[in-house]
């Protein structure tokens, strides 16, 4: 009797030993690389949530957005499997998933409802249909503008200006006794910074970055007339040094009351209304980006921060459930209970803009209206060979972009004209395409 | 008259290496002044300089936001071990140099610290892919390793110039007395370079804990030191100066401290040896 009761109690033992061991394997500590800005913050905050959902930690990496890129490209390329989940943009995602170096993301559970993503978002974020990356949130720009200014100068903001009204209000709001800059715009080098915006500038005066057989587009007259019109209107409205600013300085001088307009990425609109961080809070009003006066091309780009698997990790399942969490409708409901709606990621789903909550923040439509102005495969008025807007979906651009963003930002310096930046641009783009294989 | 003259030169000297010091430590002190702003009062134009309100916020967000005590063991580590390790195997090699020095002594000198000259991103994927195949990604072992071999060629240059000082006699006199290499080098040659050791540990200590390139490409959740927290607070998309200069005065206190108790010895071992 005694030895059986012994086996009993030992083999109950063993048992309730094998289910805890068992339900210890599915757990799992997840490593994320991530983006320092404020809805990845967020989302940190509230990973508890996740966890207690699924048993599954989170290890977080964030780091600065440059160096997370250099950071994830080298560990993706060498597949050494260091993060189980990355942030990556919309450059990255459709080269990488190319390479295979993604997971794809094609078998997401129903409840996820993959149809609710945005077309624009995932037509970014995908590789010959299928999707490598799920929005995280999503981005467009627009136009930000005081509306006090704008009154005093006696005009009106349209809902979708040209550049040649732009260029009238900014010289009409412009004070420069009072250090009020009529127009704000970036110049910075940079592919991501000044080279982004000019690009996008570009596309709305007609002009592209190659034809159809890879041939660089400077010496075309869109380009000149682009560049020229940027250089014109910055000197005659633009703060001083405009040459080196990027998003963050131009951010400092409108919430201090010193620019007119800006035109940038829309999740700008979060910080510029929030009375804590910003002395123009209230009168604060929003319209599309513009385009020249003829050209159907808006100067809008599209950027979403997306969450993708990187191929060389051995928890993809854990990682699946933990993108279904962070880009879901749920998700979003969790920040706004947290948070407020002023606060959930915007941009990603299409649910979020039919909810009667979010309908109420007042640059909630300009931002939807802006994302849905944004074609990545159709962004020039003559045909490409490319996709993407503000950049080229090739592993080369990075690169060549930087080299032209900083002739431009010398032209813009002063340190040469805009004819010999472009003759530096062609040359420099027709030169690296070439030793790529391209031409 | 003369003594007048001298007085004045004096002061003056005394002004010019105030002023120049305050100059040097500016923005060291303009990074605490922010960690103590609100955002707004931080990128404020004019900017306020003492008469803000003073505030714990942001310190406060970093505490919960990041485990620093984490990061700071991490720094701790691999700035401390890649020296100590350092060390071990630079003064032998210094030794033999200084004391023993061959046909090629000063082409292997020059050669070490022509590595120094590489642009580390040069190597970043070869030495990826080791850490990869090694198992050693997001260690600090692999990281203590990699950083000694980094301050290396420097830690060796800095000894020899000590060692060189000390007169080869004295060493031979040990050898004479029967001392063994190891009591040689251990009992003799160390005591008399201890200022020099010493402040060569000081200086590659402080060069390990500022170290931001490896330090953030051969790290990800478990290793990082205190320069992967520094840029956890960098954004290029929004302003958060504030948050970032919280981050920043924890990252570089501990430094700052053991710096500011050691500058004597330095001081000391930089103006007596090495650096004349």
């Amino acid at each position: 009797m005694k030895l059986r009761n012994a086996l009993f109690a030992a083999s109950a033992l063993v048992s309730v030993t094998a289910t805890a061991a068992l339900a210890d394997g599915h757990a799992t500590t997840l490593t994320i690389a991530t983006v320092n800005n404020g809805d990845m913050i967020r989302m940190q905050g509230l990973t508890d949530d996740f966890t207690e959902k699924t048993g599954h930690t989170v290890e977080w990496v964030t780091l600065e957005e440059n160096v997370l890129r250099q950071r994830v490209t080298t560990d993706i390329t060498t597949n050494g499997g260091a993060f189980d989940i990355m942030t990556i943009g919309m450059y990255e995602t459709p080269i990488w998933g190319a390479n295979d170096w993604l997971v794809p993301l094609d078998d997401l559970s129903d409840d996820y409802n993959v149809d609710d993503i945005l077309p624009a978002m995932r037509a970014g974020l995908s590789h010959e249909g299928t999707l490598y990356a799920a929005p995280f949130y999503g981005e467009s720009s627009m136009i930000m503008y005081r509306t006090d200014l704008m009154e005093a100068a006696g005009m009106e903001m349209p809902d979708a200006p040209t550049w040649q009204f732009i260029r009238e209000a900014a010289a009409a709001m412009t004070d420069r006794d009072n250090e009020i800059n009529g127009i704000c715009l970036r110049g910075k080098a940079g592919w991501g910074e000044g080279g982004a915006f000019i690009t996008v500038t570009a596309n709305s005066f007609g002009a592209r970055w190659f034809d159809e057989d890879w041939n660089a587009q400077f010496d075309q007259p869109q380009w000149a007339e682009a560049l020229n019109f940027y250089v014109g209107m910055m000197e005659e409205s633009g703060p001083p040094g405009y040459a080196t600013n990027g998003f963050n300085e131009n951010l400092s001088l409108f919430q201090q009351g010193k620019c007119g307009m800006w035109i940038d990425a829309t999740v700008a609109a979060s910080f510029v209304t929030n009375p804590d961080e910003s002395t123009v809070a209230d009168s604060v009003g929003f319209a599309l980006a513009p385009n020249s006066e003829g050209i159907e091309k808006k100067s809008n780009w599209l950027w979403a921060w997306a969450l993708a698997i990187p191929a060389g990790t051995q928890k993809a399942d854990a990682a699946k459930e933990f993108i279904e969490w962070a880009t879901s409708t749920g998700y979003i409901e969790l920040v706004a209970e947290n948070e407020g709606w002023a606060n959930v990621p915007p941009g990603a789903r299409i649910s979020l803009y039919e909810n009667a909550n979010y309908k109420d923040i007042p640059f909630a439509q300009k931002t939807l209206d802006s994302i849905l102005a944004a074609d990545p495969t159709d962004p020039t008025v003559d045909p490409v060979p490319y996709v993407g807007i503000q950049f080229v979906a090739i592993p080369e651009f990075a690169g060549i972009a930087t080299e032209v963003s900083q002739e431009f930002s010398a032209a813009y310096a002063g340190q040469q004209t805009v004819e010999e930046a472009l003759e530096k641009a062609q040359a420099i783009t027709n030169e690296a395409m070439e030793a790529a294989g391209y031409r | 008259m003369a003594r007048a003259v001298t007085t004045q030169r004096k002061a003056l000297n005394t002004a010019i290496a105030w002023a120049i010091g305050l100059l040097i430590f500016f923005p060291i002190l303009w990074t605490i002044l922010t960690s103590f702003k609100t955002e707004a009062q931080a990128i404020a134009d004019p900017p306020v300089f003492l008469f803000f309100d003073w505030t714990l916020e942001n310190y406060a967000v970093v505490q919960e936001r990041s485990n620093y005590m984490r990061f700071l063991w991490n720094s701790v580590f691999i700035a401390g071990g890649s020296t100590i390790l350092g060390i071990i195997i630079a003064v032998p090699a210094a030794w033999s140099m200084a004391f023993v020095p061959s046909k090629r002594t000063k082409d292997i000198l020059l050669w070490m610290l022509s590595t120094k000259m590489l642009p580390a991103v040069g190597v970043l994927y070869p030495i990826y892919l080791i850490f990869i195949k090694l198992g050693i990604l997001d260690s600090r072992l692999g990281l203590t390793v990699v950083l000694m071999l980094i301050n290396l060629p420097i830690i060796v240059w800095m000894l020899y110039t000590y060692f060189k000082e000390i007169p080869g006699e004295i060493l031979e006199a040990a050898r004479m007395d029967g001392a063994s290499l190891r009591n040689e080098i251990l009992y003799v040659l160390t005591p008399m370079a201890i200022p020099g050791i010493a402040s060569t540990l000081l200086l590659n200590f402080i060069l390990a804990w500022n170290e931001a390139f490896w330090t953030l490409n051969l790290t990800a959740a478990q290793a990082a030191p205190l320069t992967a927290f520094i840029a956890s607070y960098s954004s290029p998309e929004g302003l958060f100066f504030a948050k970032l200069s919280a981050a920043s005065t924890m990252a570089i206190a501990p430094i700052l401290i053991l710096g500011w108790f050691s500058q004597k010895q330095l001081v000391r071992g930089l103006t007596f040896g090495a650096v004349k």
